[in-house]
């Protein structure tokens, strides 16, 4: 019935219309298959190195791998710095199902405090999306075994096993040694300026302070790499090469742990510092400054209240008092000046004062008193003092008199070629250079011209005059060897394959003098002082089983009136006179060489933490004098 | 005369039970090519496999069971289908269900309905039916009339919005037209009219997403990590497939998941990635192959109505590759219009088949036809 209406309908036609109009669609899709095709042949054919480069670029990531941080040995074996593994709680947020949830749970599960989530969600903000942040630092075992249990239910969380380092002597190295730290802004910007942010791409921490950081070159080693395929979310399906990292040197310092640890022991919790130095090397034995603290708390991040005492202390624990405590160094320097003195011919080995306790310039009342009020006394019990004497019986008088007749030029151009006032050129940062006064130092300093009276005082070591128990230790060294001088240096050499190789000792500019006869007149008053009937350090050293010769020192931090006793009671604590103590042993073939600096612990304290030191150091060696010997009765480790 | 010309060909069984050959073999043949990539392109997941084949058993029995209805059925319920699709897309406009953005479902209380998908049949039927009943080439008027019937239901569904569907629509019936024999004269006219409606589509009609596909279509690497990121990726992954392919189960855009959509709309990356180009121009000789078969059967069909209706579903499935792959390959923006038969899931998979059983019906039907 349908066809009915349309009977007049041209079929032929219609057929033919329709053919010719399906051969258009057929050409038309053709063309456009064409299309299709050649866009295809383009990106497959034509610029098909660029999308595989693409590609890989999608899938390949070049991983670092940090290389393992040299070990520190004392110049015994003994190991200072290890390093540890640590597991560490590591949550991926973009990963976890719910973060809020995850680490609701967490902090049930491990007992989390409120800190370690705000420091998380503060660490979070910063840190890139799909990196790990740290909610945990240190697992200890119990909890890596709770969580690994639970794991299944914490997607996006894993424990993350890492070395860190360790220092099993705690803080009885922690000045010298110094301490490793995570990497901050500061530190990623020192190393981008250094060009050696791809060296640290993988390590977590860098040596802040002391050898650790001093050393941080040798100590470091090189970056490896591991080149892995990835999914789209970053996570690695597996390894295709491996570069592995070159660990960074062992470290052999010329450091004794032990008698690192008498010194420890001799300061006995007061202010002050330790230098002992190999005279024959220049190599540093110890280096203590008291007080000090665990350097273990820094290396897993110190908590800020922990950091904020340490900064507070009134005892300003942080400060390295061995490199960096600036003491006046009082009559430890009369030895150099004694020596000064002679070589400009403004004193003779035999020349001599009178001491009448005290010294006044002329057309001035003013007197520098002696610290004894009456002075001092030769063998024969009269007040006629030569150098020797001065040296002996530590008389200021004598001092001040040469003090000023050599006048401030002479002595600063000399003892700055000691050393003093600038640094010593030991392999640590922290270090200060102290003062070396001199006109030009005043006038630049103080805005003042350099007065008469200047000088006098500078002959016993005080007024502007200050150094460092390190600076002195040189020097002593120095007066010791008769003139050669050497850089201190910690670092003794490096371990390979379990055997030191020890590095050569950096010498410097040697001290001259016109007569290498005042070296002896010198080291002999030295002498004298340790051993003779009248020297200031003979009671603590009676009885060792060795010969050393040394020289005390008193500095007054409290300037007392004209005319005035000093007393000691009176005297605020922090006010009390520093005790300084230099040396070396044995006498005939120096060796050993210490400095003492005692904070505020009064006239003389000094040398006994020296003797306990020396008495350690040579524990073993044959008696020298024959006498009872008092067993010290500390056994090496 | 015809009778015994058509002899030769015999009823084979295939044609006692209304399948065409060539047709079911160039269809198979894409469906297994369609498993197999899905399994690579969704992690070795047999799960997808199983739910896809089931998909595919069901689509096949609706094409089956199209294939028996006589084309005659088809053309008296041409009307019917067409009014009641309609009333359904404004239906779901008033009261349908809302996901993914768009309303494009119909809850019928035992199951979600997408009546766009009804209209993919029913327009081409319903513009064959109205044009064939005249003297062809139609005239003007009923041009304009069939382009009324195209345009009501287009516009519905780019409202819900579903551009790739509209745009599938207007192409099926905007087929039947050009195949009715649409004077050129009137194709120019429209096309002037349509170039004219693109500025009224891009400031009224599309959506902000829409534009943004677009605009990310015309400067992918202006947003690489954002709205380019598809494409880019798409295009990496093709163009790092090279000749050869990375072989199956190796490409590293897709088994790594930086290809987005993989097994769905960007079925066809994961293809050229693995297969390479080789694998690229024999998928598109097996389309090319369904289209001509379709093709065939439309010239070889005895009435205007099933000529227009048989050309107009296969000349549809064909913008639907050349969409999906101008997409997935940087030539056309993103419309969601899946790979046709590869892809994985798609409530399109049922109507499609459905258009082939249509297909197969005019193609297996002729003698039935001939004896009335």
């Amino acid at each position: 019935m349908v066809f009915k209406r349309i009977s007049i309908r041209d079929h032929t036609a219609e057929a033919n219309l329709f053919a010719r109009r399906t051969l258009i669609a057929l050409l038309v899709i053709a063309t456009m298959i064409f299309i299709l095709l050649s866009n295809l042949y383009y990106l497959q054919i034509e610029r098909h190195e660029v999308y595989q480069t693409r590609s890989n670029g999608n899938r390949i990531k070049v991983l670092p791998v940090a290389p393992n941080r040299g070990l520190i040995y004392d110049r015994n074996g003994v190991v200072l710095a290890e390093n540890r593994p640590v597991y560490s709680l590591q949550v991926i947020p973009e990963e976890t199902d719910n973060l809020d949830n995850t680490l609701e749970e967490l902090v049930t599960l491990l007992d989390i405090t409120e800190e370690e989530v705000a420091d998380f969600r503060k660490e979070f903000k910063s840190t890139r999306r799909f990196k790990p942040v740290t909610l945990r630092n240190q697992l200890n075992e119990q909890e890596v075994a709770l969580f690994s249990a639970n794991q299944h239910k914490f997607n996006g969380v894993s424990v993350e096993a890492r070395l860190t380092r360790h220092y099993p002597y705690a803080d009885s190295l922690t000045h010298m040694l110094g301490y490793v730290a995570k990497i901050n802004k500061r530190d990623l910007q020192k190393l981008t300026e250094a060009s050696l942010e791809d060296n640290y791409a993988a390590t977590y921490d860098i040596g802040k302070l002391g050898i650790e950081k001093y050393h941080e070159s040798l100590l470091h080693g090189q970056v490896g790499y591991q080149e892995v395929e990835v999914n789209s979310q970053g996570r690695v399906i597996r390894t295709l090469s491996f570069t592995p990292p070159v660990p960074g040197q062992d470290l052999v310092l010329n450091i004794d742990v032990n008698l690192q640890m008498i010194a420890q022991q001799a300061l006995d919790g007061r202010r002050g510092a330790v230098v002992v130095m190999d005279s024959r090397d220049g190599g540093i034995l110890s280096l203590y400054s008291n007080p000090s603290y665990d350097p273990n708390l820094f290396v897993n991040g110190i908590s800020g209240k922990d950091y904020s005492a340490l900064l507070q202390s009134k005892d300003r624990p942080l400060i390295n008092r061995a490199t960096q405590g600036q003491y006046p160094p009082a009559s430890t320097i009369k030895p150099h000046m004694a020596l000064l003195a002679l070589d400009e011919e403004i004193i003779k080995p035999d020349s001599t004062i009178r001491d009448y306790g005290s010294f006044q310039l002329r057309n001035s009342s003013h007197k520098w008193r002696d610290w004894r009020p009456y002075g001092h006394r030769n063998k024969d019990d009269k007040n006629i003092i030569n150098v020797t004497d001065a040296i002996e019986q530590s008389c200021d008088v004598f001092f001040y008199d040469a003090a000023y007749k050599l006048g401030i030029d002479r002595i600063s151009d000399k003892m700055f070629e000691f050393g003093f006032g600038d640094y010593t050129g030991i392999d640590l940062y922290e270090e200060s250079a102290a003062i070396m006064p001199s006109r030009g130092w005043k006038r630049a300093n103080k805005n003042l011209p350099w007065y008469p009276g200047d000088t006098v005082i500078i002959g016993i070591g005080q007024s502007y005059w200050t150094t460092t128990p390190l600076q002195l230790a040189q020097s002593v060294a120095t007066i010791a060897n008769k003139g050669i001088r050497r850089v201190p240096q910690i670092i003794r050499g490096n371990m390979i394959e379990g055997r030191q190789l020890v590095f050569e000792p950096k010498e410097l500019r040697p001290v001259e003098v016109k007569n290498p006869e005042h070296w002896d007149v010198v080291l002999d008053a030295m002498y004298g002082v340790v051993n003779r009937e009248k020297g200031t350090a003979l009671n603590v050293f009676k009885d060792a089983n060795y010969i050393s010769a040394g020289k005390t020192g008193t500095a007054q931090l409290f300037q007392i009136a004209q005319d005035e006793k000093y007393d000691k009671e009176n005297v605020a604590d922090r006010l009390r006179d520093n005790a300084m103590y230099v040396g070396y042993a044995p006498y005939d073939n120096p060796e050993l060489v210490i400095a003492v600096a005692l904070e505020n612990a009064g006239s003389g304290a000094a040398t006994p933490v020296a003797r306990q030191v020396m008495d350690y150091y040579f524990r073993d060696k044959p008696t020298l004098i024959a006498q009872d010997k008092e067993s010290t009765n500390l056994a090496a480790r | 005369m015809l009778r015994d010309k058509l002899k030769p060909n015999g009823p084979t069984l295939l044609n006692r039970i209304h399948i065409d050959g060539w047709l079911l073999a160039a269809l198979m043949l894409l469906m297994a090519v369609g498993l197999i990539t899905i399994y690579a392109a969704g992690g070795k997941d047999l799960g997808l496999i199983q739910r896809q084949t089931i998909r595919l058993g069901v689509a096949m029995l609706a094409m089956f069971v199209v294939a028996q209805v006589p084309i005659m059925l088809f053309r008296r319920v041409s009307i019917y289908f067409y009014v009641v699709g309609l009333a359904m897309l404004v239906a779901v406009l008033l009261v349908g269900t809302v996901g993914k953005g768009a309303q494009r479902w119909l809850d019928l209380g035992f199951m979600q309905f997408q009546p766009s998908e009804v209209m993919k049949l029913a327009v081409p039927m319903m513009v064959a039916w109205y044009i064939s009943r005249f003297t062809l080439p139609p005239k003007t008027l009923h041009i304009f009339a069939g382009f009324i019937l195209v345009i009501a239901p287009t516009l519905l569904i780019a409202k819900q919005p579903d551009l790739g569907t509209s745009l599938l629509i207007a192409s099926s019936g905007f087929f039947a037209l050009f195949l009715a024999g649409m004077s050129w004269k009137l194709i120019s006219i429209i096309g002037v009219l349509g170039s004219g409606f693109a500025p009224v589509l891009w400031f009224f009609l599309m959506r902000d997403y829409q534009k943004q596909r677009v605009l990310t279509f015309l400067n992918p690497e202006s947003d690489p990590l954002g709205s380019g990121y598809h494409i880019i990726q798409s295009k990496i992954a093709i163009g790092s497939g090279g000749i050869e392919g990375k072989g199956w189960l190796q490409g590293t855009q897709s088994q790594l998941e930086f290809l987005p959509e993989r097994h769905t709309d960007f079925i066809f990356a994961v293809f050229s990635e693995e297969f390479g180009f080789y694998g690229v121009i024999g998928l598109l000789l097996i389309y090319a192959a369904i289209v001509a078969r379709g093709m065939i059967i439309a010239v070889r069909a005895q009435d205007a109505y099933s000529k227009i209706l048989a050309g107009s579903i296969t000349l549809t499935f064909f913008v639907y590759v050349f969409v999906n792959m101008g997409m997935v390959s940087g030539i056309l923006p993103v419309v969601g219009v899946p790979l046709p038969l590869v892809s994985y899931g798609g409530t399109s998979m049922v109507t499609l088949l459905a258009g082939f059983g249509i297909l197969m019906s005019i193609s297996t039907q002729k003698r039935l036809l001939l004896r009335q």
